[in-house]
């Protein structure tokens, strides 16, 4: 009896303690765990520049251009925009108002040129015909779930 | 209650008598749910058709992390109070781990592609995902690692128990950090951003992953049971 409680309380303090190790180096790393950076978080910390990192927010309705293979748009996180050049071909789900993550560099002007975009998906799942009648009756991302 | 299944003789009675039944049920769920996954289900307003990969992808990733923590219960179990058939069934669940772990991961390469437009990126929620194949992996071998079996159980316990922590990192990487997967779509608080008609094949595909992992548990579990016995008949019969 006595040893299998010792054998008890050893399991759960090591688990406690590798379980606050880890937490206190996925704290520290933090800055490596995360995908990208919105553009809020660089008005935060700018970036310096030619530096590699990745840029990700909604794209701006409205903002879309594109002249030949470039494409010009703004990401923005509803706080902060920052404009994005990018030449080459775009993923299928790019749309405007939809989430993607760009992949590039910040030019010292504040402009953000892309080498690699990424479409981010969302959580929500629904058939064409639910959307349509969302979007008609105007309750586009406020009744997401609902029918 | 817990010793109540301590007999190994006693498990495997009531697995000869329990597998029939988990047999049907598999069989008639993943026809439930792939008629309903392939057929009779809407495609989604922005993915299309490539929506159907989730009806694979979601529920062996549930199973993935279920399995696990199966695993990592078996291996307290069996390092605290020494229980005969914890080993037993951590040893049968982990490759059934590794397969749905797999699973997960070539879905979710094939569903990035188009939607996403890479196979594989970096984030947290993949990388972290990678991580459990490896310690599943890692399980497998260090139990066949050792001479003496007991001495890879023990191993492969301590692996897992390791392990288990990152369980919740797979689990909040979508909600801690920036990722480029998409957070959780049922266990949210308020509804689920899922639409009916897609969570019905959803909730049928992952109750039919459950009962196969339950049946393939079973039959791993009494085949581990046989083999034993069959040694040590075997070992008796030379003397």
């Amino acid at each position: 009896m006595k040893r299998k409680h010792r054998r008890l309380l050893f399991v759960v303090v090591s688990l406690g303690l590798l379980g606050s190790a880890a937490a206190l180096i996925l704290n520290t790393v933090e800055d490596s765990l995360i995908f990208f950076y919105t553009p809020s978080d660089l008005a935060a910390r700018p970036a310096a520049p030619d530096n590699r990192f990745r840029l990700g927010g909604l794209v701006e309705k409205g903002s879309v251009r594109s002249k030949g293979k470039t494409t010009f748009f703004n990401v923005t996180d509803m706080n902060r925009t920052i404009s994005v050049i990018y030449t080459g071909v775009l993923p299928d789900l790019f749309r405007e108002g939809q989430g993607v993550v760009a992949e590039g560099t910040l030019d010292p002007d504040g402009r953000f040129t892309a080498s690699q975009i990424l479409a981010k998906h969302d959580e929500t799942y629904m058939p064409k015909e639910v959307a349509d009648a969302l979007s008609k009756k105007g309750r586009w991302r406020e009744g997401k779930s609902g029918k | 209650m817990l010793h109540r299944f301590a007999s190994p003789a006693r498990f495997s009675r009531i697995a000869t008598r329990v597998l029939p039944w988990s047999v049907a049920l598999t069989g008639l769920l993943f026809v439930a749910g792939i008629y309903f996954a392939l057929f009779a289900s809407p495609a989604d307003y922005q993915q299309g058709e490539t929506v159907r990969i989730m009806y694979v992808h979601v529920p062996s990733a549930w199973m993935a992390i279920a399995c696990y923590i199966f695993i990592a219960a078996m291996s307290a179990i069996s390092l605290i109070w020494k229980h005969p058939l914890a080993d037993v069934a951590a040893r049968a669940a982990a490759p059934l781990g590794a397969a749905f772990t797999l699973i997960v991961l070539i879905t979710g390469s094939l569903w990035g592609k188009p939607t996403w437009g890479t196979w594989w990126v970096w984030d947290a929620r993949l990388t972290s995902v990678l991580i459990m194949f490896f310690l599943y992996l890692g399980h497998i071998a260090l139990t066949h690692a050792f001479d003496n079996p007991q001495r890879g159980a023990k191993a492969a316990a301590m692996l897992a128990l390791v392990g288990f922590i990152n369980i919740p990192i797979i689990k909040f990487s979508v909600d801690w950090w920036n990722t480029l997967h998409q957070p959780a779509s049922l266990t949210r608080l308020d509804r689920p951003a899922i639409d009916p008609g897609m969570l019905t094949p959803l909730l049928l595909m992952g109750l039919a992953f459950m009962a196969y992992f339950v049946t393939m548990l079973l039959i791993r579990m009494r085949a581990d049971l046989n083999a034993a016995r069959a040694r040590a008949r075997q070992l008796s019969a030379a003397e």
